[in-house]
């Protein structure tokens, strides 16, 4: 632990250069344009940096530089891709706390999580890619005694990644790690909320990289992020955001007839079984935890278990422990060792949650805990902070329905299999569940029958690299995480040879 | 009782309209639903954005169509949207992005005569 992880009272200091420019062709660049714009943090509401402000001059700059490194990168041999992605990690690794550090500014979250969480998190990804990329092969078929058809894994070459600010160094690592093992050269634009961390990371790993593989590109998303998805110059999209922009983005990518993938968040249900209350013990403790995870990340998460159903007959019993537990979750300074939850990562973000808990108490919702916006004083006044929210209604309500993305939770009853079912389902998105039961057979019938592409049993909010992330319905297009990624990042090559040197005899 | 909006505006939101069409020309508005900047109404140009066939028209704000998704506008469809203005950085392509000021959706729940009124209509 150093001096910026310390209890509270402290001087903090901050982790960040007064101003990044971006990262082109190996090296670092100041926007052509020569304009940056302040970075705020979320904890204060104060100014830490100047970061570049990009146009489509830069982009099409780091589109250059991109375009000249991409059959060097994509011929480098696996073993020597493989190689570059675990020194990354290792770069990372032996920086962790300087970049968790870094997050916790950026975006205001608790460095508990960045420590425990993201850091950890994005080092494994780029290990992971490194391994699977190694155990890749292509396929041979026999079609006949003297024609063989060979497929092939070929880059689709250079990229575009828009990054969100939830998750700012873990979701580029997402996005980059796949990318980069299956050999493609990339343009990332990350989030104008969060553009910080990244460039330290950039500063960490440039030595490693060779130049124009990774470009990153600051500014606002109309001005520079907009350009890279209408680029007709990238072979695919990768966004995670909203649906509309989503929308958008695949109306730009009609346009280049390119690939897209998209995550589009989610509304996802927690649903615990009576059987969770059979006993008071590990399990019904773990189950409680469960619940309570809504707060992770300040509920900043597309996954976050934002409906929670819970069986009528141990409903009182439940969430008497619940909002307990709930109440527990320690307020702060997201710099101090002991905060579980810190900042929303913008005020325009605090406002949006607040105006949910508005509706939500029209709509007649029952407010069991938090439902307010905190004020945590000093300097901490002017960061945006929300309390820890639990809401009691009905699956028809707007805070049922729409993504909060804050710490607030919905919760209903059912009264059984079928009415749990049908609660879970009735939602237009479909990213991710969570089924709590002592009995396999129940675990196993709601895991399959649930429209979600990631349904967690008996667990929540882990996010392994080797399990598959991604939406059903309007949650999105495509997966992220696991080795199936290196497919989405690349182009089938089939090469169909014909052994036999005699004529077909047509003409 | 006669139909009600569906959307209204606020006088900040109508101020930061009539400043981006000045600059841009025709726009209209998506309501976004979502993770990170859903929920968010998202003003983009006309004729870029591409409103489809299940799209629904809430009604126009100062001349400006304000559209949502068929999927959405069913569980949204009780609630009156009352676009705003207010400080910020506005989400992703959407015009609002960078001009100190931004759109937020706050919503009202209709009474029930305004709810028959709608069904009826």
């Amino acid at each position: 632990m150093n001096e910026m992880t310390q209890t509270a009272g402290t001087q903090f200091a901050s982790p960040f250069k007064q101003r990044y420019d971006n990262f082109i062709g190996g090296k670092f660049v100041a926007p052509k344009a020569g304009r940056y714009f302040d970075n705020t943090t979320p904890i204060t509401g104060a100014k830490i940096c100047e970061i570049a402000r990009s146009d489509a001059d830069d982009i099409n700059l780091a589109l250059d530089a991109a375009h000249a490194a991409k059959d060097a990168w994509g011929a480098t041999a696996p073993a020597a891709r493989a190689a570059v992605l675990l020194q990354i990690a290792d770069r990372l690794e032996a920086n962790l706390e300087l970049l968790a550090t870094c997050e916790t500014w950026d975006n205001g979250k608790a460095i508990r999580e960045t420590m425990a969480a993201d850091l950890p998190l994005a080092v494994d990804h780029f290990r992971y890619f490194a391994g699977v990329l190694r155990g890749q092969e292509g396929t041979m078929s026999e079609i006949d005694a003297d024609t063989v058809a060979y497929h092939y894994h070929e880059p689709l070459g250079v990229v575009g990644q828009i990054i969100p600010w939830n998750f700012p160094l873990l979701m580029a690592a997402w996005k980059m790690a796949p990318a980069l093992a299956a050999g493609n050269c990339i343009v990332l634009k990350p989030a104008e909320q969060t553009p910080a961390t990244i460039m330290v990371f950039a500063e960490l790993v440039a030595d490693i990289l060779p130049a124009g593989v990774l470009n990153i590109v600051n500014g606002f998303g109309l001005e520079a992020g907009k350009p890279l998805a209408q680029s007709p110059r990238i072979a695919k999209i990768a966004f995670t955001g909203e649906t509309s922009t989503g929308r958008l983005i695949m109306q730009y990518a009609t346009e280049n007839l390119i690939p897209v993938t998209l995550e589009l968040g989610g509304k996802s249900p927690n649903i615990f079984h009576k059987d969770v209350a059979n006993e008071d013990d590990a399990f019904f403790d773990k189950a409680i935890e469960g619940f309570v995870l809504f707060a992770l990340n300040q509920g900043e998460v597309c996954t976050c278990p934002s409906r929670a159903l819970i069986h009528e007959s141990i409903y009182d019993r439940f969430m008497e422990r619940a909002v307990a537990r709930t109440n527990a979750i320690k307020m702060g300074d997201p710099r101090v060792a002991e905060t579980m939850m810190g900042a929303q990562a913008s005020e325009e973000q605090q406002q949006k949650i607040l105006s949910y808990l508005d509706i939500g108490r029209q709509e007649g919702a029952e407010v069991l805990t938090g439902g307010a916006a905190a004020d945590l004083g000093g300097d901490l006044a002017g960061g945006y902070y929300v309390q820890p929210t639990i809401l009691r209604g009905h699956n028809k309500m707007r805070v049922f329905q729409e993504e909060i993305f804050g710490p607030v939770v919905s919760v209903t009853t059912f009264k059984d299999e079928d009415e749990a079912l049908a609660i879970a389902n009735d939602t237009l998105y479909g990213l991710g569940a969570g089924v709590w039961s002592r009995d396999m057979n129940t675990c196993y019938r709601f895991g399959r029958a649930i429209q979600a592409g990631r349904v967690w049993v008996n667990n929540y909010h882990a996010y392994p690299a080797h399990a598959a992330f991604g939406g059903y319905k309007q949650s999105g297009i495509g997966r992220e995480t696991h080795k199936m990624m290196l497919d989405h990042y690349q182009q089938t090559k089939n090469m169909l040879v014909s052994y036999n040197p005699n004529k077909l005899g047509f003409f | 009782m006669s139909e009600p909006e569906r959307v209204t505006a606020t006088e900040a939101a109508l101020r930061l309209i009539a400043e981006i069409e000045a600059e841009h020309g025709e726009i209209l508005f998506h309501q976004s639903g979502g993770c990170c900047d859903g929920s968010a109404p998202m003003c983009f140009p006309a004729g870029e954005f591409r409103p489809g066939a299940s799209d629904v028209l809430l009604g126009r704000i100062a001349g400006v169509p304000v559209y949502i998704s068929g999927p959405q506008f069913e569980v949204w469809k009780h609630t009156q949207l009352i676009l705003d203005a207010a400080p910020g950085r506005g989400g992703v392509f959407s015009l609002d992005n960078n001009r100190g000021q931004r759109f937020l959706t706050r919503s009202r729940v209709f009474g029930p005569d305004e709810l028959a009124a709608l069904t009826k209509a």
